[in-house]
């Protein structure tokens, strides 16, 4: 009955080739998205793996943990260094990492922390940074890559870098006033550290303060030709406000060339001022003194609500501690509509497909009438017949299967340096999950159950025609 | 006693009238008998019948010693797939197939068919097929592997001839298998299928309404003789 079956589609290898591209498109599909989706998860459960608490400025638990750790957007409000220091000294930490973040490289996030994050950081479960190439930076102007800064543009110990402000591409405001030499670049881990820049947080503030000093003096760091955003929204001129408030009404009046004569020495509040003027409120946070956030490792790990109430009532100023895991569960909750909404368009595809097979093999039915006739002649039961389409329903399912699968890996082998260049997504050609095996059962058994329409058809139809269907 | 009827009447479904009105048909052990008649007259109805394809409504088939009435759907079938083997007037081979899985299909379908054809082949049911069709003139490599819409109007009407004996069952019914041959072609074919017939030991009821086909056969019977029905209508 195989070979018969193989023979009849055979036959029909135009129309067979057709259906099974069409179930096979739809079963990569379909793998392609549980696979994205499950990449996309573990990589950010692996990347947050050994943080258990991230402290910020109060806000959205979700927009903290994406900007401190995922270097995806930015907080609003900065953290005192002092506020830093006394959390990271209190008995439960066994570690505390600061964290300033804001600026780019041609796209890639700059993360402006100390050389402990290289030791302390974790991801796949526990595994420890490496470089491979290098060290930690060592000075101010030193610099860490991620693995794939350092090969999307070829950079090597030694070589010299300029970051930008703000967390786009596209950068408007480059500080090429203070250029950073790479003293290291790490191996690569499969999560987003593969895709950020490290330097020294007195080097992270410190391109902002002669960044500062070399407006005020009435130099222009964008001298080299690149254009230059002058933001003045509400929300910069309501910081603007705050810092007037805070600082006086005298610092507001005070002179362009006072300030120019004064800043070297003292720092003062009105370059403060006039920076966040140009610059927005981003900048303010990344002044000496305060950093964006803090990763915290805990000494037991049964002591995390304890020092997550503590923070939340921290009483100097409004923070948030945010559990890295729980604040995952709650992104998926935020991804889930439009995860569920993928998976519904890829089932769609899928029934399509086999929609398609049952339409190909009800249209035949007809054109094999006779081909039915002549097997009950020969000696086989209606049952043999209906077994025929069932049995080819399940080679055209099987073969859609495997091409699918196959399509599926072909698919990821030429995305996925897209995928991880462009969304820091590290999708390997692994073996199937046993998740995406019962999607292929699933799928399998939907065929066959399909299948079952046009075969009752023909069990129909045979024992009606007998052998008297003549051509 | 391979065949025997008796009373069979059968009429058309929603058809007052039947097509088939026959007393009494006997065809012994390995006789050949040709059946003339008009087309239209219910030949192949009659076929049909003693195939076990068509539920009569009255009388006894009674073929190999089993009342065809007694049995039901896939019994029937089964039954059929062991003890008979047909030739067709379009000679039916399914164009996809080569000859030899053409001929190896009733095998594919009955144990007994494939268990005699197997004792008669050295072992293997595909050997039978190849000594049978090359008795018939088709032994040559290229025909054997070659898909049956390749093959001549001749050529397929022997592989369907081969068909219907592999397996050597006690009945063969052939419906009007020589209307698509020229003269030579005819009697050739109808030669090689009474010898082969004989060979495997095998009954032939061999319907036609050429007449003179009839000096080949052991017997042969008018049907409008033996069918009483007053009107008849193709199978």
């Amino acid at each position: 009955m195989l070979k018969l079956g193989l023979l009849s589609l055979l036959n029909r290898r135009t129309t067979f080739t057709l259906t099974v591209l069409s179930i096979a498109i739809s079963v990569a599909l379909i793998l392609g998205i549980e696979r994205l989706r499950s990449e996309a998860r573990d990589g950010f459960t692996d990347t947050v793996s050994g943080i258990d608490l991230i402290v910020a400025a109060r806000g959205n638990a979700v927009q903290i943990l994406m900007a401190t750790v995922f270097g995806i957007g930015s907080t609003t409000n900065a953290i005192g260094m002092d506020t830093y220091e006394r959390i990271a000294a209190l008995p439960q930490v066994e570690w505390a990492v600061p964290i300033a973040h804001g600026d780019n490289h041609r796209g890639f996030p700059v993360i402006g922390t100390t050389r402990e994050y290289f030791g302390r950081y974790r991801y796949a479960g526990g595994r420890p940074l490496s470089f491979a190439d290098g060290s930690s930076f060592t000075g101010p102007t030193g610099a860490v890559l991620g693995a794939e800064v350092a090969l999307r543009h070829g950079y090597a110990v030694g070589a010299r870098i300029v970051n930008a402000h703000g967390a786009g591409e596209t950068a408007f405001d480059v500080h090429d006033e203070a250029p950073f030499t790479v003293t290291g670049v790490l191996e690569r881990t499969g999560t987003p550290v593969d895709r950020m820049v490290f330097v020294s947080l007195p080097g992270f503030a410190a391109i902002h303060e002669d960044a500062v000093r070399a407006e005020t003096r009435g130099a222009d760091p964008l001298a080299i030709g690149k254009g230059r955003s002058r933001t003045t929204d509400s929300r910069v001129r309501g910081t603007r406000d705050r810092s007037a408030e805070a600082r006086g009404a005298g610092a507001r009046r005070a002179s362009r060339d006072d300030r120019e004569e004064r800043h070297d020495a003292t720092r003062g509040l009105e370059e403060t001022e006039a920076h966040v003027e140009d610059h927005g409120a981003d900048e303010l946070e990344h002044l000496p003194g305060r950093i964006n956030a803090m990763l915290i490792g805990l000494k037991s790990k049964s002591a995390v609500l304890s020092m997550q109430r503590f923070i939340a009532e921290y009483p100097d100023e409004p923070l948030s501690a945010v559990l890295p895991a729980a604040t995952l569960l709650e992104l998926w909750t935020l991804t889930a509509i439009a995860e569920n909404s993928l998976r519904l368009v890829a089932m769609a595809v899928v029934v399509a497909g086999m929609l398609g097979m049952v339409t190909m093999v009800s249209a035949t039915l007809d054109a094999r009438r006779r081909e039915f006739a002549i097997l009950r002649s020969v000696g086989a039961t209606p049952w043999h017949v209906c077994g025929l389409i069932v049995l080819e329903a399940a080679v055209i399912t099987a073969t859609g299967l495997i091409a699918g699968t196959l399509l599926f890996y072909l698919g990821i082998a030429l995305a996925s340096p897209l995928l991880a260049d462009r969304f820091g997504l590290n999708v390997g050609l692994d073996t199937l999950s046993q998740y995406e095996l019962g999607i292929l059962l699933l799928v399998g058994a939907f065929g066959l159950l399909a299948s079952l329409f046009p075969a009752w058809r023909v069990y129909r139809r045979t024992l009606a025609d007998g052998l008297a269907m003549r051509v | 006693m391979t065949l025997g009827i008796r009373s069979l009447r059968y009429a058309w479904p929603g058809e007052p009238d039947p097509v088939l009105d026959i007393a009494s048909l006997e065809v012994g052990p390995g006789e050949t008998l040709f059946l003339q008649g008009r087309s239209g007259s219910g030949k192949s109805t009659l076929l049909a019948a003693i195939a076990g394809v068509v539920e009569i409504g009255a009388g006894a088939v009674h073929l190999a010693g089993t009342d065809l009435g007694a049995l039901h759907g896939t019994a029937r079938d089964r039954f059929r797939a062991d003890h008979v083997g047909i030739v067709f007037q379009q000679f039916n081979l399914v164009p996809y197939l080569s000859t030899l899985d053409n001929v190896l299909l009733p095998c594919r379908f009955s144990r007994t068919r494939r268990a005699r054809a197997a004792a008669g082949g050295s072992g293997e049911p595909a050997s039978a097929a190849v000594r049978l069709l090359a008795h018939l003139g088709l032994g040559d490599a290229t025909v054997l592997h070659a898909r049956a819409l390749e093959l001549s109007v001749g050529q397929q009407q022997r592989v369907a001839a081969a068909r219907a004996l592999i397996g050597s069952p006690d009945l063969v019914l052939a419906d009007e298998p020589t209307s698509a041959l020229d003269a030579a072609l005819r009697d050739d074919f109808v030669d090689l299928l009474l010898a082969e017939c004989r060979a495997a030991g095998s009954t032939l009821l061999f319907v036609s309404h050429d007449r003179g086909l009839a000096g080949h056969f052991d017997r042969t019977l008018d049907f409008a003789e033996i069918n009483r029905a007053p009107r008849g209508r193709p199978c």
